[in-house]
């Protein structure tokens, strides 16, 4: 999965433009130098800077976003010189074989399971701080997961939860849903990640196989948009039922109202100066 | 709590001005403020059948807080039960976005307010595995967070034990837990100056150490216990009626338990051992004597008789961590890392808890650098390196975990919070379905939901 040379033309593409959308700057986006940062492919082809931080044990970027300037201080005159400050937001990309531990007999089992669709089903394998996600393609999310359940290799019986994350700018990909599944039989705990576009935010339903993905996927409706077809009645859950948007989206404001005390105003939460 | 009914002619009109009688294309509506159970038999009177459709909360004593059941019932049998939530989502895990990551733990910490603790170290949890300093957290510290835990485990049982009493009749288990459970608050209040929403345990360690003569109050405090439990066993345990309200209701075996995600108390209560703090043991619980509860009955009975040995179970815990903190007294409780760990010494002041006029002497008149980074850490925060984990702990009502993802900011880019009352509520269809509408009371409070858990 992991192995630059296995990378389909797909992932090229996806990474290629994924890079562009992120440095649509005018300037090229200058990153810190580290000189500990080792000399190698970094997975993405196209017009990533050089001098990139490459985080220890990567095998390839995964950039989402790059941040710009420090304090949250748009146009204003910039002595400090952090205005100009340019960073990448780098996730941990995937990772080499071996995975280490149970990680490789849980692949390579799956793997084994999948037979041809495996290339086309498992995107990539990111082992990170001790615990392995495995990023999926929804066409085969439901198969992938029934195997995961069903083998009595994998026994991945329970299904501990759904969340969702929103990366606005991880163009073309921008909702992630996340299952955490548990195998009390083994004893071990993977992560499943699927990614969809913005535009077109549907994904198959797990519920068949886990019923308790039922309330989870019904809150990552709600408050991310992701829909999540074949599922037996998706409405909202936490919200009203005729709530507009989806509020854990980046996009979505969080709200609230400047507060005055003794004569100083405190802005609300999200216009406050921010570090980050 | 209104109630619809099925092909029936409109009814007499309704007298009282403020429940009118209305009819809808499913049926006439009632609408029951109290004493006024005479208009809803009088009008479903003339029914050809016996289906009513009643709408329960979500103000109602008996449905644990804001949450709303909409049961149809066939006379008294319950044919279909569902849940509806959110009355109290307050949009905690958005709120933790725009906070850092230490002011995190004060948003988490309100989500169920009768486990703050858990929720406050399965954050802690996942954020020091984002920052890779797990094994860096001194073990004074995590003595302090397991005490805490289990001191909470007891008072979240007492309540579960008190309001379950409550909702069948049975007061005095009410006020006896309650009394037990407020000796519990005031050694939280000893120990981190509030009663709830500490905030205390925090990424690195926790906010300050034991203050004098605490450990000599939990040793009376465990003393106490010990003669006041078996009062909860000589209430309860054989008590004909007490028996006859929660034997054989509200059934879940183990199949329906892993399908339905249930867990805690729950899944104990299937005869299967199934607890984090022995399965994937952390912060040293597996070097604490304790037993994991478990019954095999599958119904609210098991389910309290598991809660009531759990207590005693959590205060062996207990007695063990006051050994344990007397021998480490003077070691440090937060990690040694100075770009991670908290700088103000916290201490308890005539008017709460506050930092302590040492430290402020220290920043403000010995070091301009002790204020720069003081003002660094506390303003700005530190940053945690990009990546997502996943860390669970068994909190009272089961398998309570934080998703934290990091973006490398100051903030947390997202943090998820798998409450275990979210899931296990899921379960009140399968638990209620078949069974008397009495019944649905005491199978979900077996359940012991916390709706500010439910709906964060």
């Amino acid at each position: 999965m992991t192995d630059p040379d296995r990378r389909t033309d797909d992932d090229k593409l996806r990474a290629g433009s994924r890079t562009e959308a992120a440095g649509t700057g005018t300037q090229e986006p200058h990153v810190g130098t580290s000189p500990h940062a080792p000399e190698r492919d970094l997975g993405v082809q196209g017009d990533m800077p050089e001098n990139t931080v490459v985080p220890a044990g990567a095998d390839s970027l995964e950039v989402i976003a790059i941040r710009e300037g420090m304090f949250g201080v748009q146009g204003s005159g910039d002595t400090s010189g952090y205005g100009g400050l340019r960073r990448p937001v780098v996730l941990p990309g995937a990772s080499p074989r071996p995975y280490g531990g149970w990680f490789d007999q849980v692949a390579d089992r799956l793997v084994e399971l999948l037979g041809g669709d495996a290339r086309a089903a498992i995107e990539k394998v990111v082992v990170y701080r001790g615990e392995m996600t495995l990023h999926l393609r929804r066409e085969q999310l439901v198969a992938t997961v029934q195997h995961l359940r069903d083998d009595a290799a994998l026994r991945f019986e329970m299904c501990s939860g759904v969340s969702g994350v929103h990366y606005p700018e991880d163009v073309g990909r921008e909702l992630h849903a996340v299952y955490h599944l548990l195998s009390m039989t083994h004893r071990r705990r993977i992560r499943l990640e699927v990614s969809v576009a913005d535009t077109d935010p549907h994904l198959p339903s797990v519920v068949a196989v886990y019923p308790t993905a039922d309330w989870h996927e019904r809150e990552t409706f709600d408050f991310f948009g992701i829909i999540f077809d074949g599922h037996p009645a998706l409405t909202r859950i936490l919200m009203p039922d005729d709530w507009p948007g989806h509020p854990q989206r980046k996009d979505y404001p969080l709200g609230g109202i400047p507060v005055e005390y003794k004569g100083a105003t405190i802005p609300p939460p999200d216009t406050r100066r921010t570090y980050s | 709590m209104s109630t619809a009914m099925g092909n029936q002619p409109p009814g007499r009109p309704a007298a009282d001005p403020y429940a009118p009688q209305q009819d809808t294309v499913t049926g006439p509506v009632f609408t029951v403020t109290g004493q006024d159970w005479d208009s809803v038999v009088a009008g479903a009177a003339d029914a050809e059948d016996e289906r009513v459709v009643v709408n329960m909360g979500p103000q109602h004593p008996s449905t644990h807080g804001v949450l709303r059941l909409i049961l149809e019932l066939d006379g008294e049998t319950v044919t279909e039960a569902r849940c509806g939530i959110g009355y109290l989502h307050t949009g905690i895990e958005k709120n933790m976005e725009y906070r850092t990551w230490v002011q995190g733990t004060t948003f988490c910490t309100r989500m169920d307010y009768l486990a703050p603790f858990s929720y406050e170290a399965a954050y802690s949890r996942a954020v020091e595995r984002l920052l890779d300093i797990e094994d860096d957290i001194p073990q004074r510290a995590l003595e302090m967070r397991v005490l805490l835990l289990e001191l909470n485990r007891i008072s979240s049982h007492l309540v579960a034990i008190a309001t379950g009493g409550m909702e069948i009749g049975a007061l005095t288990v009410m006020t006896i837990g309650f009394r037990e459970r407020e000796l519990v608050l005031d050694l939280f209040e000893l120990i981190t100056g509030l009663r709830m929403n500490h905030a205390f345990i925090r990424p690195g360690g926790v906010a300050q150490d034991m203050p004098p003569g605490a450990l000599d109050q939990i040793r009376e405090f465990i003393k106490l216990m010990k003669k006041r439990l078996p009062e909860y066993a000589a209430f309860c345990n054989a008590n004909p009626v007490f028996k006859g309200r929660l034997v054989g209701v509200g059934h879940l075996d183990l199949a329906g338990c892993l399908a339905l995600g249930a867990t805690g108390p729950v899944l104990r209560s299937t005869g299967y051992p199934w607890d984090l703090r022995r399965t994937e043991p952390y912060w040293g619980y597996d070097s604490y004597d304790f037993d994991v509860v478990t019954w095999d009955s599958c119904d609210a009975y098991g389910r309290f008789r598991i809660r009531l040995e759990e207590m005693w179970q959590s205060l062996r815990i207990v007695e063990q961590c006051a050994d344990r903190l007397a021998d480490s007294e003077g070691e440090p409780v937060i990690v040694a890392d100075k770009k991670i760990a908290w700088p103000a010494q916290l201490a308890v002041g005539s008017d709460g808890m506050g930092n302590s006029l040492d430290h402020i002497r220290h920043i403000m008149g010995e070091s301009m650098e002790a204020l720069i980074h003081h003002f660094k850490l506390v303003t700005e925060g530190f940053r945690v390196p990009p990546g997502q984990v996943y860390a669970a702990i068994e909190s009272p009502r089961g398998e309570l975990a934080c998703h934290a993802v990091s973006d490398g900011g100051t903030k947390p880019f997202r943090a998820h919070f798998r409450d275990p009352s979210f899931v296990n509520l899921q379960t009140t269809s399968v638990l209620s379905e078949g069974g008397m509408v009495a019944d649905v009371i005491v199978a979900i409070a077996s359940l012991d939901p916390v709706m500010g858990g439910v709906d964060r």
